[in-house]
């Protein structure tokens, strides 16, 4: 038996992008109903995690040209130009409304936001709390989200798939995890806002809980994803762990050494240029892999690493704008900061691809739309900026909850039964995974396996070869996923299930990303090939897009959005 | 990768409620690494001996609050916590003061009502278009670094809700509001953007609030972000006092 529920528009994931955008819809007509499905409690979303800040033009040096083109190079020019100058014109409104809701952001004495140096941007424009802006953002906004009696939550419940009607998205099914019970909850437009998929990679900055899943609920829908090769690595993970150590700690001043205690980045010439420290990611990524590869690196129980050095800031500056770095690295790598080296190398952070999106949050599916950084509006190209994802969040979820009620409003109810009996079909599917005993492949078992794939085929520096390995074994771990041996038959609380579900989800989307990977033979942000190691727009100044089919993704092409940046060769 | 593995003996409680009447304990004997926190070792028995285990985790990191857990009949983070503490044998049990959903896991329904009813966001006399003019031209409102010093401590809490299973309040008297949600409406309340004080007051002189805090000072103790909830609880019963006292309801000073 399926429950059933309707509302207006159902929002799934309670992160920055779902709370942003539930707040937009509430806001825009009190007398419509929001669900708001999250698979944890709001405040436990990742963007919880978010360590160094938001970008949004704030100082008297800083114009809408500069946050633009910065974006446009840091994307290595595969960002859509219109996209990126609406986000850049909205993010100062977006993060003056988390000021007026309460998120305690930094100050100057004369009472103004205080901002931050961040790497690629050309100046301090990176709005912080200390160094825990994610979770003061994510905070800020739950509670702000709680004021609204037309926001319904649906905690703890993990949507399985997106209900399509009569051509339209018209609500999800959901597994309510603690009971075990299943739901069709309608709405007449559907918001996806279920963040990223690090979690198929073995090491990585993100939770456990980013698999992915809204990229692979709307891929199984028909739906497009786009860019998918592109997965930034950030330059400063722990070894072992993968816990950030954020960009902030190099913004405030902190120097990358190798083992020769040189700033390599500034002794070797990278193509960070004269910014050093402040690079974008992906350069800096590379230039520390470099390092290694010329025996440079330290060696530890977790392989090669290289280290941040802090100490010149000393412990009045590290407590004021660093406490979290110091409280992460004393207790995750036993050091303190004030006095000792933090090891770090490079780690997977975030998915710069995702489902194919435009500058409405819509997606090719009518009534589907998607924010944050399960979508891919191509703000980020090839390549992120820091600090210009949790400005997204905002704006391109404020923009989603304005869209997906106006989509409602014009939209009628359709076929209620039609929707019950597919979510009908798929409860029977998630039942029969219940404690499958028939199943022959173990989920941790599998879920290392695509993890090995992963770090082997598409790391920061890519082959061909490898690639193609990587594209044929995620193949068939995919097939392999479809059976899945379950040991937990319980009804109550069953996460075995739930990490059968999501592993499902994220052999799909690790096929995609392989697949889409070995096609582009170029080198565009961070997407680099030894073996094409120049980005060439004469043949992939494209975004790939690819289409699901049992034999693997289908892959197409969408024109990039230029406009008055013109593409030219990407120096700092 | 791990030089020398350790063994450790793990009890966990478990408990599925269409199968038990109570909790009962299972014991694992698993090898451990010296870099663990407990997390990993109750991850490496889901994946690795038991995947029937339930329990909530995400960050690993300290701050999305899902993984608290008693350890050894003490609150603690277990993704912070490190398994060398611990020798031997360590017990993990669900937070206490809590109704048990399954295993480790526990019902936080209460918790968010309670949570809810201090009106946690911020509270304005007047309707959002005509309180533009206390804005600066960038949007926002002036708010000196000492302004926010006042209420910063108070806005760390992760709500991992260790403070109530510490809270000899909570166990006789589980109507009683707690500690977090006590520390979120002060933190408002002291945060210079914010004219709500006077309603958070009287809900602050409610039954189950404020007053039926005994001072154990536990929270505080057990707290993984040094919020320090016990000096919001005492500072909340003095403003809610000294609100009352004056007999009528003025803006906080400086506001
Ligand atoms: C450690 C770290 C530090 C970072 N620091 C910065 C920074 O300083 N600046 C910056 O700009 N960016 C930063 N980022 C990136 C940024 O934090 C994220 O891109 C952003 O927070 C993503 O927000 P989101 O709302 O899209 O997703 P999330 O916050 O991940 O939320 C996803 C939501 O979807 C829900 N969900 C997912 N799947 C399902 C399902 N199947 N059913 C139901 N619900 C589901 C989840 O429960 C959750 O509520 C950082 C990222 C990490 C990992
Ligand atoms: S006050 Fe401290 S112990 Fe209590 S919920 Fe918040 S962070 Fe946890
Ligand atoms: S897993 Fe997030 S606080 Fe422990």
């Amino acid at each position: 038996m399926v429950q059933v529920s309707r509302h207006d528009i159902v929002i799934v994931g309670g992160g920055g992008a779902g709370l942003r955008a539930a707040i937009a819809a509430a806001e825009a007509n009190p007398d419509l109903s929001i669900a708001l499905v999250s698979k944890v409690y709001p405040m436990r979303s990742h963007t919880v995690s978010a360590e160094g800040g938001a970008a949004a033009i704030a100082r008297d040096d800083d114009n809408e040209e500069l946050h633009g083109f910065d974006t446009v190079k840091g994307s290595d020019f595969l960002g859509d130009q219109d996209v990126i100058e609406y986000f850049v014109e909205n993010a100062p409104r977006e993060l003056a409304l988390l000021e007026n809701w309460g998120c305690p952001w930094s100050r100057n004495e004369d009472g103004s936001v205080s901002t931050r140096a961040f790497g690629g941007m050309s100046t301090k424009r990176t709005w912080y709390a200390t160094d825990k802006v994610g979770f003061h953002m994510l905070h800020a906004l739950f509670q702000h989200s709680l004021r609204f009696d037309n926001i319904v939550r649906y905690d703890e419940f993990f949507v399985t798939k997106l209900l399509v009607e009569d051509g339209r998205c018209q609500g999800v099914a959901a597994l309510e995890i603690r009971t075990g019970e299943f739901h069709a909850i309608l709405g007449r437009s559907v918001i996806l806002a279920t963040g990223g998929a690090g979690k198929i990679f073995p090491f990585t900055t993100n939770g456990t809980i980013k698999t992915g899943d809204g990229m692979a609920l709307a891929y199984q829908a028909g739906v497009a994803l786009k860019d998918m090769e592109f997965v930034q690595y950030h330059p400063t993970g722990l070894p072992g762990t993968g816990i950030l150590i954020t960009e902030a700690a190099r913004g405030e001043g902190g120097y990358l050494r190798n083992n020769k205690d040189e700033r390599f980045l500034v002794d070797y010439d990278y193509g960070v240029g004269d910014k050093a420290e402040l690079g974008p990611r992906d350069m800096v990524s590379r230039a520390i892999i470099q390092e290694f590869e010329a025996g440079r690196g330290f060696e530890g129980r977790y392989g090669k690493y290289c280290v941040v050095d802090l100490r010149h800031l000393g412990e009045k500056h590290i407590d004021a704008k660093l406490p979290f770095v110091r409280e992460l690295a004393k207790i995750y790598i036993g050091v303190d900061p004030v006095h000792e080296y933090i090891p770090i190398r490079p780690v997977v952070h975030y998915m710069m691809g995702g489902v194919d999106t435009d500058i409405n949050a819509a997606t090719e599916l009518p009534g589907l739309f998607a924010a944050g950084e399960v979508a891919c509006a191509s703000l980020n190209g090839a390549n992120r900026l820091g600090s210009n994802s949790l400005t997204e969040c905002l704006v391109f979820g404020a923009v989603a909850g304005r869209n997906a009620i106006e989509f409602a409003q014009g939209a009628g109810e359709g076929n209620s039964s039609a929707l019950v009996s597919q979510a009908e079909e798929e409860a029977a599917r998630v039942e029969a995974l219940r404690g499958n005993g028939r199943g022959n492949e173990k989920i941790a078992g599998l879920r290392h396996e695509m993890n090995s794939t992963m770090e082997a085929g598409c790391g920061v520096y890519r082959m061909q070869e490898s690639m193609q390995i990587a594209a044929t074994e995620t193949r068939s771990i995919r097939k392999r996923a479809a059976d899945l041996h379950l040991k937990d038959s319980s009804r109550v609380f069953n996460t075995e299930i739930v990490s059968a579900l999501e592993l499902q989800n994220m052999v799909e989307l690790a096929e995609v990303l392989a697949v889409s990977a070995a096609h582009r033979k170029e080198s565009r942000g961070a997407h680099t090939c030894r073996d094409y190691p120049t980005r060439d727009d004469q043949s992939f100044l494209y975004h790939t897009l690819a289409h699901r089919t049992d034999d693997g993704p289908r892959l197409g092409r969408k024109e990039v959005k230029l406009g008055h940046w013109e593409p030219q060769e990407r120096k700092y | 990768m791990a030089e020398s593995k350790k063994m450790l003996r793990v009890e966990i409680s478990r408990f599925d409620p269409d199968r038990d009447e109570v909790p009962k304990t299972q014991e694992y004997e698993i090898p451990v690494q010296d870099d663990w926190k407990v997390l990993d070792a109750i991850n490496y028995i889901k994946d690795e001996v038991d995947p029937s285990i339930s329990h909530r985790w995400s960050c690993r990191m300290a701050v999305c609050g899902s993984c608290g857990m008693m350890l050894n009949g003490e609150p603690k983070l277990t993704c912070k916590t490190p398994l060398s503490d611990y020798d031997e044998t360590i017990k993990i049990e669900p937070l206490a003061n809590f109704p048990i959903v399954r295993d480790l896991v526990v019902d936080m329904d209460g918790f968010m009502d309670k949570f809810r009813k201090v009106k946690p966001w911020i509270v304005r006399a007047k309707a959002r278009a005509e309180d533009m003019e206390d804005l600066n031209e960038k949007g926002t409102f002036s708010q000196s670094p000492d302004q926010l010093a006042t209420f910063k401590q108070f806005s760390m809490c992760i709500n991992c809700l260790l403070c109530y299973a510490a809270c000899p309040v909570i166990a006789n008297e589980p109507e009683f509001i707690g500690p977090a949600a006590i520390a979120l409406g002060h933190r408002y309340n002291l945060d210079s953007r914010d004219e709500g004080q006077a309603e958070r007051n009287s809900i602050f002189r409610g039954e189950g609030t404020v007053f039926s805090c005994s001072f154990a000072n536990e929270c505080s103790e057990v707290c993984p972000k040094n919020v320090d909830p016990a000096a919001a609880v005492n500072q909340a019963k003095l403003a809610a006092v000294v609100d009352w006292a004056k007999g009528l309801v003025l803006p906080r000073e400086g506001a």
